[in-house]
């Protein structure tokens, strides 16, 4: 909402002291936020004049534009008398129009961020061009660049300076307002909260002696009041469609923010700005019949003022007369009974409509007009007959013609309910002592009817069709009393019991991870078919089904995640692509899977919903547990003057993965298993006895080519609310025994087939009680072993927690363990 | 030495005589001390001390002497050698750490090389963030309430009194899921799991919730379609709108330093009322005459908005089943991002998501 400051004072009695710096801020606090504060015209100096364009010759140019020189009588302005020569690029005027001249000398705002643009007579298209017309935009006064700045007739002689006549001297506040506070998106309403906060008088631009509705109106019938409770009319007749809007008004839509037009949108926009009643005017000439006011019929269609042709629901409010639809009520008029220039009889309508329809009606056909703004926000209901009767007044006084004696009323305003409001209540949220009489005097100052003591009975203003609760009414009372006297007072909890073991437990992964070297990313979790490709995930991979969003940023990623790997491939590969010679990154986070137990259903709000529908309600919510990837690809461990460095391979990835499992004290079991995006041999399945929590390894050599990774990448992901359920928050203490160690190694031939996992586990399990640990520490291959074999070399250490164990002991200990691989797997000690 | 020995052996050894003695032992450890270095030390034990040396062969001797001769010259050889031995030790103590400190010197290396076999990892600055958020605010008492993102629409609109038909709703510009009756969204504001907090739990509840959120906002400088809030939410018997101004001003100072505070202007948000927007005093220039006019993190404000907050509508007390007669509550919101961005003077919103290791690993794993 941009309002003019010397508007603002037309209907409050401000101090003519009072800054506008001062007024905004005020506002500001009230409510009606600051958006921004414009002087138009300041930035502009020297000469700025009108003139009148005395001849015009077109020239076509080599480069395919056309000028046109121009001779402007500028008066006296040029020191001269004589006229101005200007090239001109424009096309939009003819001679005897008033223009806007800036003359040599003058200095023009220029674009942003720049000191301002000299303007100097200078050489062009093979004349001397001295001085500039001017249009909107080269003003500073908006974006309208489509032609030259042509002034009514009238509005003022060649030479005199321009400024008065564009509005220059003016300052605008433009206000960010809430959608609570429709009433401020217009004058009237801004007014008011500017005469409350500075305790002056304020006159109410509505307040205003219209004449009783009577029976020789145009003829009106509305057949749904619910839609549309109050529907005004009044015709204007023998009105002069070519009359020019009187300048000061077209000067205060254009500070308002829109485009002057003709007289009759001028009028009706002025009016709406005034009041914040949209009206809209119908050709009488164009109309056939009487005015109806329905809900539209299955099929039914509408060209719309803006030229699109409309399917129309049968929830939208239509505006209608014998030939069908002629405007989308509230919201836009249609094209059969527009006006024109020819339009000599005029149809202003002034209808209260409803707020959620007009919402509706606004979504469904993507329409956003300001008339449609201020219908679905609430606007007052009583003064569709001011407005009406404002618009006739303003168009026969500058348009010509009669009012017709004839008013139309259908309907009458609902009338606001009175609100029972503790007279304590607005102290009491506040924290703030506020006096009885404050509050009566507070809700009286914004319109509302107080009567009572201690219960206040609250009947609020017409135009305030946001208070309907007793809160409602204590957020008006504490912002007049002012939000910046509330008092700091820091609540008192019962003792909290920190964070949960999750919570922490969710640090300490982020922190192992950190230490092992990898650093945390965050991705957008949104995907698509093609993100699965470059996975290689097979047309039926449990992945590809993923919840599908109805308006994605991108086309090509229309689903929500459901794995982490994209996110961290592509960072990746960026990080490599930006120079890095190797790159360790992880991310938690969530993703989803689509759920099959139905939609979420949408309760009401009057009451909290059963168990039962509240179990129904997140039974619907897809499942959305908590991952964890990683990637490291490149170097994994510098080269430098100390050696050879490292580049990242399999072994890290598990490494990780056994890693943050040992950090958190849980026994993990790695099986070997294939899966895309892994090198289906270089692929390990990660479990924790039999539950699968996720893989580990070399990424598949296709998709290190499809990400530009470098082959030998590895990844990892798993389920950390899998891997965190099997937690123990703080494990049995340990016995550390002091008595020695006694050391064995084997060397086992095994089939080159069989999973290292599997001798370990033989070996430990015949090793008995007195294993404390054991360790792979080589690997061996080749023609000593024999085809198909490799040697493991493993090393166990035994130790009794009570006494120095035999050479005996520690033997039969080792023998046993052998015993075990050799029928387990079919190992043979070297 | 006394008088003449009546009883003297006439088997005499003249290398047992005192002075002899004496000359071997002086011998020695001169030798000792004129020893440079350790091998040098060994040639001199071997001389001195060693099994052929003139004192070993004289305590041989000694055995040969009459009994009443063998225990003065046992004295007088044995203190010789004792006095030997000891030389001995302290000369090669000397000449071992000798030794050592030459060895230390020709093993001096160049402490200066950098040595970074494996670069250091990092967590991300805005989870960084959001726990510190969290532990300032455990640290009053409150707890950590979450949920999850994919949010059915009745908790993420309805629930906190927006309903179907609510101008707000289209404020948010907000992600749907496929089919539309499913009727879930990719959650817009934290205030869900307020809601989640209000139905699974009774007051007294102070809970902090930090999390993800979305709108269809493109990704620039300034805006991303995924972004991090924090809610406050208080719900007890006697809560003010005070309350909620302390809350903010503790928030506001541990956040961005002491005597930074906060002012609330009025506003509007559908499930508190009264509501307000939250600033804080300007962090750079503190409002302060002389420098705030050429603040340009203020733009010449002396304040910076940072959230939204507001006394719970009883409305939405009643939609999750809690006496509004008995409790009021507060909630307060504000983005993680936007003040992580203010306190590290991150000034493009992309570094945040693009993953690249030289922005976050400037943060390391904890604050
Ligand atoms: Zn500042």
């Amino acid at each position: 909402m941009r309002a003019p400051v010397s508007w603002i004072r037309e209907y409050a009695d401000l101090p003519a002291d009072l800054s506008t710096d001062e007024l905004a801020r005020k506002l500001t606090a009230l409510g009606l936020k600051l958006e921004s504060l414009e002087r138009p015209g300041a930035a502009i100096t020297g000469p700025l004049v009108i003139g009148r364009v005395m001849t015009m010759e077109s020239e076509p140019q080599k480069n395919g534009k056309t000028i046109n020189w121009c001779t402007v009588d500028v008066g006296d302005a040029n020191g001269t008398g004589d006229p101005q020569g200007i090239v001109c690029g424009a096309h939009n005027f003819a001679p005897g129009d008033l223009v806007v001249v800036v003359l040599p000398g003058g200095v023009l705002p220029g674009p942003p961020g720049s000191d301002g643009v000299e303007i100097s007579a200078r050489k062009t298209y093979g004349h001397v061009s001295a001085g500039m017309i001017c249009s909107a935009r080269e003003l500073g006064l908006g974006d309208d660049h489509t032609g030259i700045i042509v002034l009514e007739p009238g509005s003022g002689e060649p030479g005199e300076d321009a400024r008065p006549v564009l509005g220059f001297g003016e300052e605008v506040i433009e206000f960010e307002i809430n959608p609570d506070r429709a009433y401020a998106l217009s004058l009237r309403g801004v007014a008011r909260e500017a005469a409350m906060g500075f305790h002056t008088s304020y006159t109410d631009p509505c307040r205003r002696e219209v004449p009783a509705a009577n029976g020789d109106g145009y003829p009106v019938r509305v057949e749904d009041a619910e839609g549309c409770p109050v529907f005004v009319a009044r015709t204007v007749t023998g009105f002069d469609p070519r009359s020019p809007s009187p300048e000061w008004l077209r000067t205060r839509v254009r500070l308002a923010g829109m485009r002057p037009i003709s007289l009759a949108v001028d009028v009706t926009n002025y009016v709406m700005l005034e009041t914040g009643r949209p009206i809209h005017g119908y050709d009488s000439d164009k109309l056939q019949g009487a005015i109806v006011v329905r809900r539209a019929a299955p099929g039914e269609r509408l060209t719309t003022l803006d030229g699109v042709d409309r399917e129309l629901s049968t929830e939208d409010l239509v505006v209608c007369d014998d030939s069908g639809a002629i405007g989308l009520g509230g919201v836009m008029g249609g094209e059969t009974t527009e006006m024109s220039d020819r339009t000599s009889t005029v149809v202003i309508e002034a209808a209260h409509w409803d707020p959620v329809s007009m919402f509706r009606t606004g979504k469904r056909h993507r329409l956003t007009s300001e008339a449609g703004k201020r219908n679905e926000r609430g606007v007052d209901p009583t003064i569709c007959q001011v407005a009406a009767d404002r618009v006739a007044e303003l168009l026969t006084t500058y348009g010509g013609g009669t009012v017709s004696p004839g008013v139309t009323v259908v309907g009458s305003p609902p009338s606001p309910s009175a609100i029972t409001l503790p007279v304590g209540l607005s102290a009491r949220v506040a924290g703030l002592p506020i006096a009885d009489a404050d509050v009566v005097s507070n809700l009286r100052a914004i319109g509302a009817e107080v009567s009572g003591v201690e219960t206040l009975s609250v009947t609020p203003p017409p135009w305030r069709p946001d208070l309907r609760d007793p809160y409602d009414l204590v957020e008006e009372v504490v912002r007049i009393v002012g939000y910046d006297r509330v008092p700091s007072v820091i609540p008192v909890p019962p003792v909290g019991r920190g964070l949960t073991r999750e919570q922490r437990l969710r640090r300490r992964i982020g922190r192992t991870l950190a230490g092992l070297g990898c650093v945390e990313v965050v991705s957008f979790p949104f995907v698509g078919d093609e993100t699965f490709d470059a996975l290689g995930l097979q047309a039926d991979d449990v992945l590809r089904h993923a919840v599908r969003l109805s308006n994605p940023l991108s086309s090509e990623k229309p689903l929500y995640a459901t794995t982490l790997l994209p996110g961290v491939l592509d960072a990746a590969a960026r990080n490599l692509g930006r120079g890095a010679t190797g790159v360790a990154l992880f991310e938690t986070g969530t993703v989803a899977f689509p759920t099959n137990r139905g939609a979420a259903p949408v309760y009401g709000v009057e009451w909290r919903p059963t168990e039962a529908e509240l179990q129904k309600l997140f039974d619907a919510i897809p499942a959305q547990p908590l991952l964890l990837a990683a990637v490291l690809a490149g170097e994994r461990e510098r080269d430098g003057w100390w050696g050879d460095g490292r580049a990242a391979d399999w072994t890290d990835a598990i490494e990780i993965v056994r890693g943050l499992a040992s950090e958190l004290g849980v026994d993990l079991e790695v099986r070997q298993t294939s899966r895309m995006p892994w090198h289906p041999s270089r692929c390990a399945l990660v479990c924790i006895g039999d539950q699968e929590i996720g893989h580990a390894g070399e990424l598949h050599p296709r998709v290190c080519r499809a990400y530009g990774l470098p082959r030998g990448s590895a990844v990892l992901e798993i389920d950390l609310d899998a891997l965190m359920a099997r937690t123990v928050e703080i494990p049995p203490a340990p016995i550390v025994s002091h008595q020695p160690l006694a050391k064995e190694d084997v060397a086992l031939v095994v089939d080159a087939t069989v999973p290292s996992s599997e001798v370990e586990r033989a070996l430990r399990a015949g090793a008995g009680e007195l294993l404390e640990s054991i360790r792979l520490f080589d690997v061996f291959t080749g023609p000593q072993i024999g085809d198909g074999k490799k040697s493991l070399a493993f090393a166990l250490r035994f130790r009794a927690p009570d006494r120095t164990l035999t050479e005996a002991e520690t033997g039969a200990a080792r023998d046993a363990a052998v015993a075990a691989a050799s029928s387990a797997v079919g190992a043979v000690q070297r | 030495m006394s008088g003449p020995n009546t009883d003297y052996d006439p088997v005499e050894v003249t290398a047992l005589q005192a002075e002899q003695v004496t000359a071997m032992r002086d011998e020695a450890l001169a030798a000792f001390a004129a020893a440079g270095d350790l091998a040098e030390l060994k040639q001199a034990r071997l001389d001195h001390a060693g099994d052929r040396s003139p004192l070993a062969l004289a305590n041989r001797e000694i055995g040969a002497l009459p009994p009443q001769a063998r225990k003065e010259a046992g004295q007088r050889v044995g203190q010789a050698r004792g006095a030997v031995s000891k030389a001995l030790a302290d000369r090669t103590a000397v000449l071992e750490a000798e030794a050592e400190e030459r060895m230390l010197v020709e093993e001096t290396v160049d402490v200066t090389l950098p040595v970074v076999r494996r670069p250091r990892g990092a967590r991300h600055p805005l989870t960084l963030m959001s726990e510190y958020i969290a532990d300032l605010f455990v640290a009053m008492g409150w707890e950590v309430a979450e949920g999850p993102v994919l949010e059915a629409e009745w908790l993420n609109f309805d629930a906190l009194n927006l309903g179907p038909d609510h101008p707000a709703r289209t404020m948010q510009d907000t992600f749907w899921t496929e089919p539309a009756d499913d009727h879930l969204v990719l959650r817009t504001h934290t205030s869900p799991v307020q809601a989640r907090t209000m139905l699974e739990r009774t007051p007294p509840i102070y809970v902090i919730c930090p999390g993800r959120v979305f709108r269809t906002d493109p990704f620039d400088a300034t805006h991303s379609p995924m972004f991090h809030q924090v809610e406050g939410l208080v719900v007890d018997e006697g809560i003010t709108m005070a309350h909620l101004k302390g809350s903010l001003d503790h928030f506001a100072a541990r956040m961005f330093g002491e005597g930074i505070t906060t002012r609330f202007r009025p506003s509007y948000f559908p499930f508190t009322e009264p509501s307000a927007e939250v600033d804080m005093v300007c962090f750079v220039c503190r409002g302060e005459v002389g420098a705030v006019d050429e603040c340009r993190t203020c733009k010449g404000e002396g304040w910076i908005e940072w959230g939204g907050c507001g006394v719970v509508n009883p409305r939405v007390l009643a939609a999750c089943g809690i006496d509004a007669d008995r409790y009021r509550g507060f909630a307060f919101g504000m983005g993680i991002d936007r003040s992580f961005m203010f306190r590290s003077g991150a000034g493009d919103m992309r570094a945040l998501f693009e993953g690249d290791v030289r922005f976050a690993s400037a943060f390391g794993t904890d604050w």
